[in-house]
């Protein structure tokens, strides 16, 4: 009696995930159909698959936007790693006056909605003309980054053992040795994480690359948005399209999942 | 009997005297440390801020860029007193507030279901939390063309099946859409931390519990609740700080059209759309009051969760 209740419970967690998967599953699946099939009512579950819409969308030159996308994330991540390990680095092992001040602080930036600062942004960004410019954009997801990569990164620090710390003071490491050879290892997950979701967001960030962007520097969610034009048939390559899209971050996240929700739970909790 | 006054050594008094000065070094590195981070910080997002405190003061509409005037409150009067600004609001709070309440409970449903030893328990996980991974924008598009469109879409497909007929998600039901697109997303997010919530509970104080003959849902009530509590706090914070800034699948599914014009979208559409930049950054300012009033609300537990973490 009670295995048949799990049994049951474990078929119906497996539909309820399945649920939830699916539109991801589906996308991917018709991006291998034919526009004619992708279109077709009822649905084809059975169809010809093929990489003929992958093709197509690359000579639509989504190729530079990925590049552009890449650069922006990257980029951004590498300078908020820059900027937050040695900040979360002081608030958790140096002594420094008024931390809680601090951090409070910091957390409190990521609560300015983008809708606070966007109009100044955007006509600084024109009178110098650093519109459409990939490193201006790369600058503001930094600057939207690196309040949680400090909150989270200062919950790794917070678990690096003070007495590990302490001897490599009494061995008369400096500040610099202290910091990269004896608590960087110990956090090398730590920093994954943080790098991970930091990337993950400003891969997937619209609002400021639609409005801030047009051609040069414009980044893929933006591109995607002007992708459909409603005319005819697109599912198929609208497929392909978004699930180029959203490969990078979901393999990504796939692999480094248990750092991903440690980062997740540690930020959110600690 | 003699009595001896301590007297420090001069050893001792240099000895003290250098610990004083190494802590002062000590401090002085620590915030060079922290310098650059904050500087960064304040002048990406705190400078332009009160750069739209001005703004929003000022007479200024794009169309006729030399006739920028000081407007001391006016832009604020025609926001409160505009027929925008109410309904506005209340597609904020009806949207962001179903979304959050709905992907909460599924997400604690899910973090239960996925806390049980099962076959493939891994693998479901991590289908779960892909919803969370996947590039908003994409799923929007995805959403309305493929599964919600009114001719080819899936979802239409299926109430065919059952019998219904076709609903044009997008213009009929816009306000459903946008929470149920909102919901799929973030439900992933709210199961994480409610599952690292349920991991970080203490299995022998549940067998115990089972042993006295407390039933799996007494046990539930009156033991997990009371656990997970302080992360859905934290959930439910984030959550809604997230979701009162969404802004991709209302620019791409409805254009804020039948009640799904939040604040942030209204925003969009006055500065960039009707070239308002006062009234926009007027707006912009009362966005991020209503903010700060979620924020402050959902802080308190938040601040009570930094002083006991902030101490080590």
């Amino acid at each position: 009696m009670r295995k048949i209740r799990s049994t049951l419970i474990t078929a119906a967690t497996w539909v309820l995930v399945a649920i939830f998967f699916f539109p991801i599953a589906w996308m991917v699946f018709t991006s291998l159909k034919t526009e004619g099939d992708a279109a077709s009512i009822p649905p084809k579950f059975i169809a010809a698959l093929s990489f003929d819409q992958y093709a197509i969308v690359f000579n639509r030159g989504m190729g530079s936007y990925l590049l552009n996308s890449l650069t922006a994330s990257v980029g951004s991540t590498l300078l908020v790693l820059l900027l937050a390990i040695p900040a979360a680095y002081a608030l958790s092992i140096r002594p420094i006056k008024r931390v809680q001040d601090v951090l409070f602080f910091f957390i409190s930036t990521r609560f300015l909605p983008a809708a606070a600062s966007i109009l100044p942004v955007f006509f600084i960004l024109k009178t110098i003309g650093a519109l459409d410019n990939i490193t201006a954009l790369g600058l503001l997801y930094a600057a939207m980054n690196l309040p949680i990569a400090v909150w989270m990164m200062r919950s790794f620090f917070n678990e690096v053992p003070l007495e590990i710390v302490e001897a490599a003071q009494i061995d008369g490491a400096n500040l610099r040795t202290e910091l990269v050879r004896v608590v960087l290892p110990i956090l090398l997950p730590g920093i994954a994480a943080v790098a991970l979701i930091c990337f993950i967001f400003s891969w997937n960030e619209y609002f400021l690359a639609t409005l801030l962007t047009t051609f040069q520097a414009r980044t893929t969610p933006p591109f995607l948005a002007s992708f459909v034009d409603g005319r005819g048939q697109f599912l198929a390559v609208l497929s392909a399209a978004s699930t180029l899209a959203v490969l990078p971050v979901i393999i990504a996240g796939w692999v480094a999942q248990k750092q991903l929700v440690r980062g997740l739970a540690m930020g959110a909790v600690k | 009997m003699t009595t001896t006054i301590e007297v420090p050594t001069a050893t001792q008094v240099h000895r003290a005297t250098q610990a004083g000065i190494a802590h002062k070094k000590k401090a002085r590195a620590s915030r060079a440390l922290v310098l650059p981070a904050l500087v960064f910080s304040v002048i990406l997002t705190q400078v332009p801020f009160l750069v739209t405190i001005y703004f929003s003061l000022l007479n200024w509409n794009q169309l006729r860029p030399s006739e920028i005037k000081f407007a001391w409150f006016k832009n604020y009067a025609v926001v409160f007193t505009g027929p925008d600004f109410l309904p506005s609001l209340f597609a904020t709070v009806v949207i962001t507030g179903s979304s959050v309440i709905l992907s909460l409970l599924l997400g604690l449903f899910f973090a239960v279901l996925l806390d049980r030893k099962f076959v493939g328990r891994g693998l479901a996980r991590t289908l779960m939390i892909t919803p969370f991974l996947v590039m908003p924008a994409a799923a929007a598009l995805i959403w309305k063309w493929s599964l919600l469109d009114v001719n080819v879409g899936m979802v239409n497909w299926a109430l065919h099946l059952v019998g219904l007929s076709a609903i044009a998600w997008n213009t009929d039901l816009p306000v459903v859409t946008i929470i149920m697109m909102l919901t799929w997303q973030y439900t992933p997010f709210m199961m994480l931390i409610l599952l690292a919530g349920l991991q970080s509970q203490s299995r022998e104080v549940l067998e115990a519990a089972s042993v006295d003959g407390a039933g799996p849902w007494r046990t539930f009530q009156w033991m997990t609740l009371p656990h997970l509590r302080q992360y859905i706090e934290i959930a439910t914070l984030l959550g809604s700080i997230m979701l009162l800034q969404a802004f991709d699948p209302i620019a791409i599914m409805t254009k804020g059209t039948g009640g799904t014009k939040t604040l942030s979208y209204l925003l969009y559409e006055r500065a960039f759309i009707g070239l308002d930049v006062g009234q926009a950054a007027a707006f912009g300012v009362v966005t991020v009051a209503v903010t700060i009033g979620v924020a402050t609300i959902a802080l308190r537990t938040l601040f009570k969760v930094f002083i006991n973490g902030g101490e080590r």
